[in-house]
């Protein structure tokens, strides 16, 4: 029981570090807590399925054109939104995310109403059987993809000129300039890529659960604990902190749950993120900051 | 800025809100504005007052945690729905009058204010953020685990003997209870506790340094902000009687109350007013006439177009603002004032 509790945790925790990626790589660049980022993996998996199921296009076709528009997007919500945003205050960016969150679920509401539906299937239903323990293929595809992406991205912060040029103006966007690199272009580009990653793992977990507009709620509720535990600037802290938060998730539902009711596993994320908040901020592998005046 | 030839004489006149006879005039022709509303608007438009009142009560709150002393809150309908469920419980299961539960609401949400604001002294900015947003969900949660997620029906409110069983007599409660804790929080700025948020909002390293005690002035400004929020939550029970449920009480709540003070301005007591009114207005008034219009216009459009509607449109009012305009409304109306004030001369 307790392995089978561990092995779901692990593989659900896989899919809430890929979104939490998405989170970690704006952050790391641009220090924009991206607090509508549940919204776009939300909107992002509703076009996947209308272009699946109301336009008929064959499923690989579709994914391929979501990306296309989620890096329009990114590129758009940089430009519009956040680079007027430089230099204001904090809450500004806080606020003008989650209104641009409200903005996307009410998109959502007005073109695809409060339905909930299924993606095609493209990844087979049947569970693989490891001795007692049993493993959704979905879950395992993502899961892969998650550790991909997670082994792509850290080479591309190490070795690429863009990487290390969104490593540099993660630090300090003057030095940056004066070394002759474009914060704006490179900005823009983080802002593309996390919303790939949106879209990927929006569209993984509305292939294993459903696309519905709940599904925005896993930025809030799930992506933020992850990333806080494995610190806000930390890509592989965002793999390791969603493990942890999945199996944290998955053990409080099968034990506690039965004792407290229903929904606690739904909130135990949040509780281990005020935890952290209390205890060590930074998280596992974040970086501590010394203020001064 | 003063008018040409208005001078301070005595230091009572330099510290007055209220200072020319006409400025005195136009507030007793607002007060009887109010007094009188209900007898010429209909039922509705009372009951759009009422909400804004309400509204602006837990605006004021959240302008002073968040505003003033620069602590992000992300909670505050959380913390309404404290007051408003102690309020509930305490008039309706222990029978306690209304006079007594309106202050148990507000010091009840003050204290669950406290221990999430506990974690301000470690932690600012997104943290802080990030620590009322796991208010929010928490509070919820519990909310609903112990009273349920049906609706929850709360006796009238009554002040001694007289019930204010209909929503004229409510919204005069709720207009008086506005006007306290509006002048409660234009007047706090001027004192110490005020200008202590102040230091602590705009550096509070520096402010430590200077000798504010930071870890009470944080917590002072979360249990006022979260007390404004209890009141207007009892209000709200008391107001929307037979239904009050957590589901009114959500994040977006939460993100609209923020979004009014940016839009009015941050930091500014008339900053919260004017934020409150003019999204409450664009919210009861213009979205029920536009959505009808946009289902017209285009019919493959979902249901709840009134209900998406009002979001994107708010979502796009605080998107811009923040973006083109981050002083707000308030700082229009200073441009307007000063404008008239030195016409016809240009500086």
């Amino acid at each position: 029981m307790f392995l089978q509790f561990l092995v779901s945790g692990i593989m659900i925790g896989g899919i809430y570090g890929l979104v939490a990626l998405g989170l970690v790589l704006v952050y790391k660049s641009s220090r924009v807590l991206n607090l509508a980022h549940g919204s776009f993996l939300m909107i992002l998996a509703w076009l996947c399925w209308s272009f699946a199921e109301q336009l008929g296009l064959p499923i690989w076709l579709s994914i391929l054109l979501v990306l296309a528009i989620s890096v329009l997007a990114g590129l758009g919500v940089e430009r519009f939104m956040l680079r007027p945003l430089i230099g204001q205050p904090i809450l500004a960016v806080i606020i003008a995310t989650l209104a641009l969150g409200y903005l996307l679920e009410g998109v959502a509401i007005m073109a695809w109403g409060a339905d909930t539906k299924g993606l095609p299937e493209f990844i087979p239903r049947e569970p693989i059987w490891l001795g007692p323990v049993s493993i959704a293929q979905h879950y395992l595809w993502a899961f892969g993809i998650a550790i991909l992406l997670f082994v792509l991205l850290l080479l591309f912060f190490r070795y690429t000129k863009m990487g290390l040029g969104m490593q540099i103006v993660s630090e300090d966007q003057q030095v940056a300039r004066s070394l002759g690199i474009r914060v704006k272009n490179i900005l823009a580009q983080s802002w593309a890529f996390a919303l790939v990653i949106a879209a990927i793992s929006g569209i993984l977990f509305a292939s294993l659960n459903s696309v519905n507009n709940g599904n925005a709620l896993i930025g809030l509720t799930k992506a933020l604990p992850v990333m806080l535990l494995g610190g806000l600037e930390s890509l592989y802290g965002a793999l390791v902190g969603g493990i942890i938060v999945g199996i944290f998730e998955i053990v409080v539902g099968g034990y506690i749950d039965p004792w407290v009711g229903g929904g606690f596993s739904n909130v135990a994320p949040l509780f281990l993120m005020l935890v952290i908040l209390l205890v060590r901020p930074y998280g596992i592998f974040g970086w501590q900051r010394i203020e001064r005046i | 800025m003063r008018p040409a030839g208005t001078y301070d004489t005595t230091y009572g006149q330099d510290m007055a809100t209220v200072r020319t006879k006409a400025q005195w005039i136009m507030l007793a022709l607002f007060l009887a504005f109010l007094l009188a509303f209900p007898h010429f608007s209909g039922i509705r438009w009372t009951g759009v007052f009422s909400l804004m009142g309400i509204t602006l009560i837990a605006v004021f709150g959240l302008h002073i945690t968040t505003g003033l002393c620069g602590q992000i809150n992300l909670g505050q309908a959380a913390f309404m729905a404290v007051g408003a469920y102690t309020s509930a419980v305490l008039t309706s299961k222990l029978g306690l009058p209304f006079l007594v539960a309106l202050p148990c609401a507000g010091i009840m949400a003050g204290i669950v204010g406290l221990i999430f604001g506990a974690p301000s002294l470690r932690i600012k900015g997104f943290y802080l953020a990030m620590s009322t947003l796991a208010a929010q969900f928490i509070i919820i949660w519990a909310v609903t685990k112990l009273f349920g997620a049906a609706a929850m029906s709360v006796p009238y409110a009554s002040i001694g003997g007289f019930v204010l069983d209909t929503d004229t007599k409510m919204y005069y409660l709720i207009i008086a209870l506005t006007l306290i804790a509006g002048l409660a929080a234009l007047n706090l700025t001027r004192t110490r506790a005020g200008r202590a948020f102040t230091a602590v909002r705009d550096n509070d390293l520096a402010a430590e340094v200077m000798g504010i005690n930071l870890f009470f002035y944080k917590l002072l400004a979360f249990f006022i902000g979260c007390f404004y929020a209890g009141i207007a939550g009892s209000l709200w029970a008391h107001c929307y009687s037979f239904s009050i449920q957590p589901l009114q009480f959500t994040l977006k709540e939460s993100v609209w109350y923020l979004g009014m003070i940016v839009v009015g301005g941050i930091g500014s007591t008339l900053g919260a007013v004017l934020g409150t009114v003019s999204i409450r207005l664009l919210d009861k008034v213009f979205a029920p006439y536009i959505s009808p219009l946009l289902a017209a216009a285009f019919p493959f459009l979902r249901a709840n177009v009134t209900y998406a509607a009002g979001a994107i449109l708010f979502a796009l009012v605080i998107i811009i603002f923040l973006t083109k305009q981050p002083r707000g409304l308030a700082h229009w109306w200073q441009i307007i004032k000063t404008s008239y004030r030195l016409w016809p001369y240009a500086h």
